[in-house]
This record gives structure tokens, C-alpha cells and sequence, in this order.
């Protein structure tokens, strides 16, 4: 019973990884991109709730009406401001350029927010849930996280399925000037992808923050989480991601089960063996490029 | 019937090499010198940036010539320190030989690492070294032997302060000019070579028979081996040794990253250059170290952005200079004519 | 010349250290056939990049409808109504034949073509319409391919070497489909390795050898011993016969 409430924390706890990966997973699909600071804006996106939260004396949760829309545009002017120019270039560029980013970012964190651990205080909400025996109950945050993951990746793939944009999107990341034949603008196509992608780590940490504490330096490990997931599940299969997460989180779940010290290692040990027996990834369809 | 012979020569020193080996080798006598004249503290500044150097060097090795970009170095450096004081402080071996002893442990268990971290490419190989680095520092804190998370001390009794300092210096700076000499030997030889066809043009390079994979694996093992007795070394300066500290990301990977790409990747001189602007400038910003790092970090997005060869590979391109000769030049002579009797 | 859809005068294109087309000048009318000859590695796919937008131009001007197109980005020269079919086919692996030809719309530009008429036109695509792209013949490929740049309702369109890779037969009824594609007025620059197709549809023609015209003329009104001479580079061949 106690493993069954093991498994079922780790789900949920699998559907904030895959909100993490989901950005990661984009940007690397129509553009190749991968974006080492995606951590630390999921992370920068918390404190700027908690500031927002304590100016305006709104539950953080409400503030994501002002942090979504403000990620949104962040994401699109980063890309055609800064990572315009490293896409397609040598990775090298793109792997330095980002891991910059992010040492920039924690840093002004830090300068601004001191170490000093930080929450998002929701009230009632965090400690609420429901229960289904004495063993096992389901915390409303950790349901709405989610909730949200399912929604994100249901939006996105109804999106790119469904919309002119979204077509132009797979079009161009599956060829890029083949994509402008058609008058598609890929630099658009890149700003919204990017776009999207902030917006969706923007969510992310705002949710992390309101069931864990944060700091300045946790951004590498958002972002290691959330690519675990993003191997796991597979690149270039949205839902593998949803899995990935999923699996990830049940792997920590009953690794600190076993022992409280375990956790982590668990994830870890579960994502090389992927990485060591099955490359692709569960669902993936790509290669690991 | 006359034989012709077209006139080049594969050139590879020049004036300014040449210049700077004997500089550099008068700098290597100065530096050795240390310390008999100077004090303690100025001893222990240039370890850290000898470290720096060293672990500069090593990242260059690997992001700038053989196309590994990893930002897990530091887990080379933790499992340096670690293994020394496994070494030392749990099986009682001697000081200063544990230091190339871990760095040789450490560079075995780099083998197995390389066959998880190469199924990776690009930015994916990039977080899958922090990955590691991850996991290398959760097991270290879980060993009660070795200080757990707290860390622990290195057990130096039985040798006087003044043959420690002495003896750290040294080792540090051989580490740093070690590390330069190992670079520059690789790129000279076939294996720098093939390492370099590879990074250009990978297919290319297999085409014409380089073995990617092996070539990948021997410059990562060495790069660890040295990373490994940097770290080591930069701990029997510092002697206390704690996870957080010896494998964290913001002590090791990013003043290396920042460094090599102000510098110059790709180039022998340009860690150097970075190395000693970013070791100089930080001291003198010593009480603004966050503004610092913050600086520091948007100078090198900035290189990253619009001057991809940073300080040297600018003025490489400008003078057309090359102070380390690494690289192959066809130099034109008269083409000659030799008469062959009958 | 002033009524020329598309004029190219001294075009130099350069890729890093190699330069692929010298001096290259040329012009459609609106309405012509104009084919571009020439082996592997003449330049000709070069050339329509230049067109398009995908290569840099060093040197020289590239006009549509008289005015220069330098300062328009690729993606603008297709909402100006120039497509392109191009080499070996880039078929978008993740989109169904259908969601294919929708994406050549991207533009809405105006005109006679929309989805309804190219599976009119194309009768192969309206069976193949749900399917994904990988289990695709080459010449389903192909005419995939034109129905999609058609969708972008051109003044000028570019076939980039449609034989390429497609058995005679099939090669035959992709040229069939010439006609179709011609069939509003729309003005064809085609390149082409297959010298007997390219000029059995041509109005005019241009021969392209190592970067640079090496001749240009009517097909009818030129001997197959001087456009073979043209297409190998052979001596006595470079001249201009006809306009």
C-alpha cells in the first residue's frame, strides 16, 4: 500500500518533469535548440511570482495571468534577439552561449534574492487534498500540476495538428529552407517556439515553487530533470515526454521509498539505463542529436 | 630527364614560436623559482590559477578541438579530490603520490563513462556530463568514509607547512604548464590530427578511415586523467574537501567555460590569455564577486554571439601569429630541377 | 527584354572559398518555357537558389517583375509569387500528402489553385491524400511536389531537376504534367540534366557549363551537335544563336 502511494506521488510529481521537458523538447524540435539556462528562467520565473505575489498581495497562482504573458514575450525576444544567431551553428556555440545565460541569471538571483531558500505561499492549497484510504491521498497542487502538464501537451500537439502555424512549425522542423519555399517565416516560427517554450518553464517553476522550496542555483537541476524525462519518453514524441516525466518521477519516488537518501540516484540510475539499452528513448523517433 | 620538385615545404614553427619558446621557458624558470621569494599567500593565488589553467586547457581540449562540449568537468575534479583522500585519509598512502594515483582511478572510471556519455551528441552530451557530475557527487555524499556531505579535512600530519606549500606549488604548476605541454603534444601528433579532421567534418574524417569513436575516447581519458590531478593538486592547497564545493558547477565548469570562450577556443593560447585576464581581473573585483561572475558571464554570451574566436583567435586572424606551432603550413621555395645522369 | 518576369544580370554566387556561378545573365518573359542545361556541378541548381533567396548573392542582380529582389528575404519572394519545386523533392516527412500540399498554400496567395483543384489536376494525390509521406514512390514525390508549389498560386515557378532519380516512364508523366502547370499564364524556369525533356518543352533555352552561359538559343532553330558541344564545354561551342 505504501509502494501503491509511492507510485502514485511519483505520477504526479511526473507531471511537473514533463511540464519542465515539454519547453526543452520543443525548442529542440523545430529548431534544434537546446537551452542549458531553461532551468534557471523556470527558477527566475518563480521569484519574479513570489516579488508579484508580495507587491500585489495576489495567490501566486493568479500571477501566472501576468508571468505567462510576460514569458511569452521573453522567450520570443531572447530568440530573435540572442539565439537567432546560434541556431544551425556549430553546438558548441549554442552549449556555451546558454550555460552563459543561465550563470547570468543565478547569479543576478543571487545578488537580488540572497541563497535564502524561497517558497510560493498558496494558502490553503498547498497541504489540501483528498483522501482514498488512510494510506494513500492526492494533494490538490500536485493534481492541478498535473492537470496542467496533460492540458500543455494537449494544447501543443492539438496546435501543431489543427493550425496553420503549427503545420509551419513541423514543416519547418522537419526542413528549414524547404519551409521558407513554402513563405513560411522560420524566424517567426522560432520566436513563438521559443516562445512557447519559456512560457511552459515559466509555468513549471511557478508550480515547482509552490510545493518545494527554491533557490538562485536550482535552475541545472530543473533542467536535468526535465531532460531525463525528455530521453526517457523519446525525443520527438510529445506524450513520450508526459511518460518520461511520469517514469522519472515514480523512479524517485520509489527510490526514496527504499531510503530517503535514494531518491535522486533512483532517477538518475533509471535514466542511464535508458540511455545504455535504449538510446532512442521508449517512444522516441528520433536520433539523440 | 631532370626530376621536378615543386616547391613547398611543410613549415610549422615561425619567428614568434620560436620567440616565445625561449620566453616561455625562461617564464617556466621565473615561476619555478617562487618559492624561494615569494610569500604563502601569493604561493597559493597562483595554485588557483594554475588550476585554472590547466583546467582551461583541458576543456579547450576537449570543446574546441575534439568536439566534445561537457559541462561535467567538475566531476573529474570532485572524484580527483576524492580519490586523494580516499587515498590518504581511509588506506594511509603517501600524500603526494596519491595525487597521480587518483588522477590514474579517476581516469579509468572515465572509460565507463564515456560509453553512457558518447550515446550523446551536441548540447544532449553537454547535460548528460552535468548528469553524472550529479551523480558521481550523490554517491560521494552518501560514503560516511569520506565526510559524507559535510566533508572532511585532508589528514596532512607529518609534513611541515613549509615542504607542503613548497611541494603544492610545484605540483600546481606543473599541472599548468603540464596541461599546455599535453595539448600542444597531442595536436602536433597524428592523433591531433585525426582528432581535428573529425571535429571539421565528421563524415568526412570517417571516410578516409579515422576511427571517431577511439579518437573521442583516448583524448577524453587523458583530459580526465589531468582535470583529476588538477583537482587533487587544488585540493592539498585547500584541504578541505566537500562535495558541494569540489563538484559544483559554479566553482570549476563556468569559470573554465567563460574563460576559453573570452580567450579563444580552439586555440592553444587562448585559455592561456583567458586564464590570466579572468584570474587578474577577478582579484581586483574581489569584493564584487557576484557582479563579477555576472560581468564575466555576459562577456562570454557576448563572445559566444559575436566574436566566436575570442581574444587570440581575433588576433590570430589580424596577425596571422601563431605562438604555440600546432598547425601545418605549406611554405613556397623555388621549384627545383634536378638532373638525373643518362 | 523590359517585359522579362524574371531578369539575371552578371550573377556571381559564392559558397566560402568556391565560386559557382560567373557572370551568369539571363531573362524569362511572363509566359515562356525557359529551360537551363547543363552537367553536374554546372551551377544550375545554384541559380534557382539565388532566385529563391536560399544562396547569397556576391555579385550581380537578380529583378522580378522589375524590381530587385535583394532585400527580400526567401520567404517574402514566395508571397511575391515565385515557387519552387525543388531538387530532390523535400517532401516534409511529418506531414500527411494532404497536410503537403496544404502547407505550399501558407501564403493564400490568390489565384486559381486551392486544394480542391490540385487533386483535380493530380488525380494520384486525391487517392494518395490521407497517407504519410515515407512509403511514397519517387514520382508520387514528385508530382506531391508540384501540387504544393502550384498551391502557392505562382507568377513564376521553378522546377529544380525533376528527373532526377525517377524511371523514364515516370520522368515522362511528370513532364506531362508541364501543361497543367503552364496551363494560367504561369511562367516555367526549368533545370535539367535530361537535355531531349528539358528542350522538348522549352521555349527558350540556356546552356550553363562550370558556372557561366556557355550558350543560348531555340530549340528548334539549333543543331544537337552545338548544344552537345555547349553542354561539354567542347571548343567552338560558346555563342549565343537566336535570342
Amino acid at each position: 500500500m505504501v509502494w501503491l502511494n509511492a507510485v502514485l506521488q511519483g505520477t504526479l510529481v511526473g507531471g511537473l518533469y514533463a511540464l519542465f521537458a515539454t519547453g526543452l523538447s520543443l525548442a529542440f524540435g523545430v529548431m534544434r535548440f537546446v537551452n542549458l539556462s531553461h532551468g534557471d528562467l523556470a527558477v527566475a520565473s518563480a521569484y519574479i511570482a513570489m516579488s508579484l505575489s508580495a507587491t500585489l498581495d495576489w495567490n501566486p497562482l493568479v500571477i501566472l495571468v501576468i508571468v505567462l504573458p510576460g514569458a511569452l514575450v521573453v522567450g520570443y525576444l531572447l530568440q530573435r534577439l540572442l539565439f537567432d544567431r546560434i541556431v544551425g551553428v556549430d553546438p558548441s556555440f549554442q552549449i556555451v552561449a546558454t550555460f552563459g545565460l543561465g550563470v547570468v541569471i543565478e547569479n543576478l538571483l543571487y545578488e537580488k534574492y540572497t541563497a535564502d531558500t524561497q517558497g510560493l505561499d498558496v494558502g490553503s492549497l498547498k497541504l489540501s487534498g483528498f483522501k482514498i484510504n488512510d494510506k494513500i491521498s492526492i494533494g490538490w497542487l500536485p493534481l492541478i500540476t498535473l492537470g496542467c502538464a496533460v492540458l500543455v501537451l494537449s494544447g501543443l500537439a492539438l496546435f501543431m495538428r489543427r493550425t496553420r502555424l503549427g503545420r509551419a512549425f513541423r514543416a519547418t522542423s522537419d526542413d528549414a529552407d524547404a519551409a521558407r519555399l513554402m513563405g513560411i517565416d522560420i524566424r517567426t516560427v522560432w520566436g513563438v517556439a521559443m516562445a512557447f517554450a519559456v512560457a511552459t518553464a515559466a509555468l513549471a517553476g511557478v508550480l515547482y515553487g509552490t510545493r518545494s522550496s527554491f533557490d538562485p542555483f536550482g535552475g541545472p537541476v530543473r533542467l536535468i530533470y526535465g531532460f531525463e524525462a525528455v530521453i526517457i519518453g523519446g525525443l520527438g514524441s510529445l506524450w513520450g515526454t508526459l511518460i518520461g516525466g511520469v517514469i522519472l518521477g515514480v523512479a524517485q519516488a520509489i527510490g526514496r521509498q527504499i531510503d530517503p537518501q535514494y531518491g535522486e540516484l533512483a532517477g538518475h540510475f533509471v535514466f542511464l539505463a535508458i540511455l545504455v539499452f535504449r538510446p532512442t528513448g521508449l517512444f522516441g523517433k528520433g536520433q539523440l542529436r | 630527364m631532370s626530376e621536378f620538385r615543386s616547391g613547398f615545404r611543410v613549415v610549422r614553427g615561425s619567428p614568434a614560436s620560436r620567440v616565445c619558446l625561449v620566453v616561455l621557458l625562461a617564464l617556466i624558470a621565473v615561476l619555478t623559482s617562487v618559492p624561494s621569494w615569494a610569500e604563502a599567500a601569493t604561493q597559493r593565488r597562483m595554485v588557483e590559477l594554475f588550476t585554472l589553467l590547466s583546467l582551461a586547457q583541458m576543456w579547450n581540449l576537449l570543446a574546441g578541438f575534439a568536439g566534445l562540449v561537457s559541462v561535467g568537468q567538475q566531476a573529474f575534479v570532485g572524484l580527483g579530490a576524492y580519490g586523494m583522500v580516499a587515498l590518504v585519509n581511509v588506506h594511509g598512502q603517501n600524500l603526494y603520490w596519491s595525487v597521480p594515483i587518483s588522477a590514474f582511478i579517476a581516469a579509468v572510471l572515465s572509460i565507463p563513462i564515456a560509453l553512457v556519455a558518447f550515446r550523446l551528441r551536441g548540447s544532449y552530451f553537454a547535460i548528460g556530463t552535468w548528469v553524472i557530475a550529479e551523480v558521481a557527487s550523490l554517491i560521494i555524499v552518501q560514503q560516511t568514509s569520506l565526510g559524507a556531505g559535510s566533508g572532511v579535512s585532508l589528514k596532512v600530519a607529518g609534513f611541515d607547512l613549509e615542504t607542503r606549500q613548497h611541494a603544492t606549488y610545484w605540483l600546481a604548476l606543473v599541472a599548468g604548464v603540464g596541461a599546455l605541454l599535453i595539448a600542444y603534444l597531442i595536436l602536433r601528433s597524428k592523433l591531433g590530427l585525426q582528432m581535428q579532421a573529425i571535429r571539421d567534418d565528421e563524415a568526412g574524417a570517417r571516410g578516409l578511415g579515422a576511427n571517431v569513436y577511439r579518437t573521442r575516447l583516448i583524448v577524453w581519458v587523458i583530459a580526465s586523467f589531468w582535470t583529476a590531478f588538477t583537482g587533487a593538486v587544488y585540493y592539498l592547497s585547500n584541504l578541505r574537501v566537500q562535495p558541494k564545493d569540489s563538484f559544483s558547477v559554479a566553482n570549476w565548469t563556468a569559470p573554465i567555460v567563460i574563460i576559453v570562450v573570452i580567450g579563444g577556443i580552439g586555440t592553444l593560447e587562448g585559455p592561456v590569455i583567458g586564464a590570466l585576464v579572468y584570474y587578474i581581473l577577478r582579484e581586483y573585483f574581489k569584493d564584487y564577486h557576484t557582479w563579477y561572475t555576472v560581468g564575466s558571464g555576459v562577456v562570454a554570451v557576448a563572445a559566444a554571439l559575436y566574436l566566436q574566436p575570442g581574444i587570440w583567435g581575433t588576433i590570430r586572424r589580424a596577425l596571422k601569429v601563431d605562438l604555440f606551432p600546432v598547425r601545418r603550413r605549406l611554405v613556397r621555395q623555388a621549384d627545383t630541377h634536378v638532373e638525373n645522369g643518362g | 527584354m523590359t517585359d522579362a518576369i524574371l531578369s539575371v544580370e552578371s550573377l556571381d554566387v559564392v559558397y566560402g572559398d568556391f565560386q559557382a556561378l560567373f557572370g551568369v545573365s539571363l531573362h524569362v518573359e511572363a509566359g515562356e518555357t525557359v529551360s537551363i542545361i547543363g552537367a553536374n556541378g554546372a551551377g544550375k541548381s545554384t541559380l534557382l537558389n539565388a532566385i529563391t533567396g536560399l544562396a547569397t548573392v556576391k555579385a550581380g542582380t537578380v529583378s522580378y517583375k522589375g524590381a530587385s529582389l535583394a532585400a527580400l528575404a526567401p520567404h517574402k519572394r514566395v508571397a511575391a509569387g515565385i515557387a519552387m519545386v525543388p531538387e530532390g523533392r523535400r517532401i516534409f516527412q511529418s506531414l500527411t500528402v494532404e497536410e503537403n500540399i496544404v502547407v505550399g498554400g501558407h501564403t493564400a496567395r490568390s489565384g486559381p489553385w486551392n486544394i480542391d483543384a490540385v487533386m483535380a489536376a493530380f488525380p494520384l494525390l486525391e487517392r494518395l491524400r490521407r497517407r504519410r509521406t515515407d512509403g511514397l514512390s519517387g514520382g508520387e514525390r514528385q508530382t506531391l511536389a508540384i501540387g504544393r508549389a502550384l498551391m502557392a498560386n505562382p507568377d513564376l515557378i521553378l522546377l529544380d531537376e525533376v528527373s532526377l532519380g525517377l524511371a523514364p516512364i515516370v520522368v515522362k508523366q511528370v513532364y506531362d504534367a508541364i501543361p497543367t502547370v503552364k496551363s494560367n499564364g504561369t511562367t516555367v524556369l526549368l533545370v535539367e540534366q535530361d537535355v531531349k525533356r528539358a528542350l522538348d518543352v522549352a521555349d527558350r533555352f540556356y546552356c550553363l557549363l562550370e558556372g557561366r552561359i556557355s550558350f543560348s538559343g531555340r530549340p528548334g532553330e539549333v543543331s544537337q551537335e552545338r548544344i552537345t558541344d555547349a553542354y561539354f564545354g567542347l571548343p567552338g561551342s560558346h555563342s549565343s544563336g537566336g535570342r
